[in-house]
């Protein structure tokens, strides 16, 4: 008897997986049918997010107030600018967060995928320098934040502050804040360097983990979007040349230009946005939306300018 | 009658196909993968050389142009795997020599269960306490820039091949035949001298078998490593540095590739790489712990 119970469940068992297989497998290939750029949401009421670690908190913030308002639920997931690109361009989400351009092989790979991205500019953000609060170092020019992370300058001494190894924190290489801070400070804007983070840089998984290292360590200097400033942490005024002005990453400084690490926040979609997610993306850019960019240290868009470039 | 035995036998002849094809499923997933693994990897052989790949010393997988040399990572990965290694084996012998020899059956139930209770702890769970905890704590004690180092990730790491050894160790000590025992202890050996002499050497096949696969679990970690080495690509010259390892660099790095690229590839050749290197491993430990069986009958 009991050796029936076992071969008919086992039996169950394999036609379950099995037609579990054969619905899984047969799942992906119908639905590039649909075609890029068609309306609405790749899966029904849901909006999937993916992308900057620096956007995150902003777009869970937004998700929060939109779905508040609107009842459609907005899937917010974090890992960094690359991510969200990728999952943009495989077709597993509906809005790419990102805080860099993206890269023209980016876009090439996208057309290959049928897809086509459109940029729209949500926020702006300044990238904060930070140090221990009892690090006695207060202002960095341009060329020695490149001379730091590239490993050129290796003692806190040789700035001005103890004398101690610096430990340099960076975020992994998935990170648009990671390839920002390549572009325009290490390489200050050469398209031609071929500066590099120094071997010896702690690659951190997020923001917080940085921030949370900084706290703790007297030792180290990282970065973040400027969202992740707290009184645990010390940011450091940065100029472009050691005449000054030097200017820390406060929301005026990052608007009228004279905080020179700070970028735009983006979003992508693709094609032209319809449904669900345009309803989002215009709440973002409403007056509203751009309210709960200040309330998360963020600088609002620049208004007046269309918000859509590609 | 006669209807019912050929139902058996319709029966039996599916339900034993069936299993035939449950044991035959294991062999296929680890082929396709491993297929899988060359067809996505090879690629990268195209862009650098075998040599340059194994041996580079940088890995700046996103500058243009890219530098994929993975010496670094494998040096991660060797500092933190022996590291763990030295710190796991002589505890998780010494423990299951006492699980099994040493100690009576209530503290044995005792030691069992906590035993399996740490290998049911998730890594990321590992990796946090080790992040918060005992990071911080190195750094400390040993007056490092930074507690993310290699030896933070073998004391974490450890912990997490200590099951795989103990309970594989103990089943080996466990299986020695009783004669050996009594045989000694009748020629007037003590126990220490049991242990020491007879017992480890009876079982040393299926000792070595446990050591290689704590190894293999210690390699194939990834969580815990990532949150708690830094990361950092150098090839380390000491357990005290931040190290990156390879399975780290491929959780890290993956989700930014985009599929078909140049460094989708290279972390595909990675995971090739660490994938000949487990299945040596668990090789290793297969053949010693057929050799075990040899020594029991």
């Amino acid at each position: 008897m009991q050796f029936r119970i076992s071969v008919g469940g086992l039996c169950a068992l394999f036609v379950v997986c099995a037609t579990g297989w054969l619905v899984g497998c047969s799942r992906p290939t119908s639905s590039p049918g649909e075609g890029p750029g068609t309306s609405g949401v790749l899966s029904p009421g849901i909006i999937q997010v993916k992308g900057s670690d620096t956007v995150v908190n902003l777009g869970q913030a937004w998700a929060e107030a939109f779905s508040q308002r609107t009842g459609t639920q907005v899937a917010v997931t974090g890992g960094g600018s690359g991510t969200g690109i990728a999952a943009l361009i495989n077709g597993t989400c509906d809005i790419a967060e990102s805080s860099r351009k993206m890269e023209p092989d980016e876009y090439e790979l996208a057309k290959k995928n049928g897809v086509d991205p459109r940029e729209f500019t949500v926020a702006l953000d300044g990238i904060a320098v930070v140090v221990h609060p009892s690090n006695p170092v207060e202002k960095l020019t341009l060329e020695q934040l490149s001379d730091i992370f590239t490993g050129k300058i290796r003692s806190w001494k040789e700035l001005g502050g103890f004398d101690s190894q610096i430990v340099i924190l960076s975020r992994e290489v998935n990170s648009g804040t990671h390839v920002y801070l390549k572009e325009h400070v290490l390489c200050r804007g050469n398209k031609e360097c071929d500066a590099e983070f120094a071997e010896s840089a702690l690659l951190m998984p997020s923001s917080q983990s940085i921030a949370e290292e900084v706290a703790q360590n007297p030792k180290a200097i990282g970065y973040y979007g400027m969202g992740y400033i707290s009184p645990k942490q010390k940011s450091v005024a940065v100029a472009e040349s050691s005449e000054g002005p030097f200017a820390k990453p406060t929301i005026e400084d990052v608007v009228s230009g004279k905080y020179s690490i700070s970028r735009p926040l983006l979003f992508y979609t693709n094609g032209e946005a319809s449904g669900a997610v345009k309803q989002y993306i215009d709440f973002v850019l409403s007056e509203e939306g751009q309210k709960i960019v200040s309330e998360q240290d963020f600088v609002p868009a620049p208004p007046g300018k269309p918000s859509e470039a590609s | 009658m006669h209807q019912r035995s050929r139902f058996d036998s319709v029966r039996e002849f599916i339900v034993e196909k069936t299993v035939l094809l449950s044991g035959l499923a294991s062999i296929v997933f680890v082929l396709l993968i491993f297929v899988f693994l060359l067809k996505e990897g090879l690629r990268t052989f195209g862009i650098v050389s075998l040599e340059d790949f194994l041996l580079g010393r940088k890995w700046y997988p996103i500058s243009s142009p890219p530098k994929f040399g993975i010496l670094p990572l494998i040096g991660g990965t060797l500092a933190v795997t022996v590291g763990a290694t030295l710190l796991s084996v002589p505890f998780g012998i010494a423990s299951a020599f006492y699980i099994a020899e040493v100690a009576g059956p209530r503290m044995k139930e005792m030691l069992k269960t906590g035993i399996e209770l740490l290998a049911a702890i998730p890594s990321v769970v590992i990796g946090f306490l080790g992040m918060v905890i005992v990071a911080p704590f190195i750094g400390d004690l040993f007056d490092l820039p930074t507690g993310q180092t290699a030896l933070s990730g073998a004391v974490m790491l450890s912990l997490m091949a200590m099951p795989t050894i103990v309970s594989i160790a103990e089943d080996a000590i466990t299986a020695i035949p009783g004669k050996y025992r009594e045989a000694a202890l009748a020629l007037g050996a003590t126990r220490w001298e049991y242990i020491c002499r007879i017992a480890v050497r009876a079982a040393a096949p299926g000792i070595v078998a446990a050591v290689m696969l704590g190894i293999g679990r210690v390699i194939g970690e990834t969580m815990a490593v990532m949150m708690i080495t830094g990361n950092s690509a150098q090839i380390p010259h000491s357990l005290l540095q931040p190290v990156r390892t390879m399975t780290a660099t491929i959780a890290a790095e993956m989700g930014e590739t985009v599929p078909g690229g140049d460094h989708y590839a290279a972390l595909f050749a990675i995971g090739l790489v660490l994938f000949v290197i487990t299945f040596f491993v668990n090789l290793v430990a297969d053949v010693f712990l057929h050799k075990d069986r040899g020594t029991v009958q």
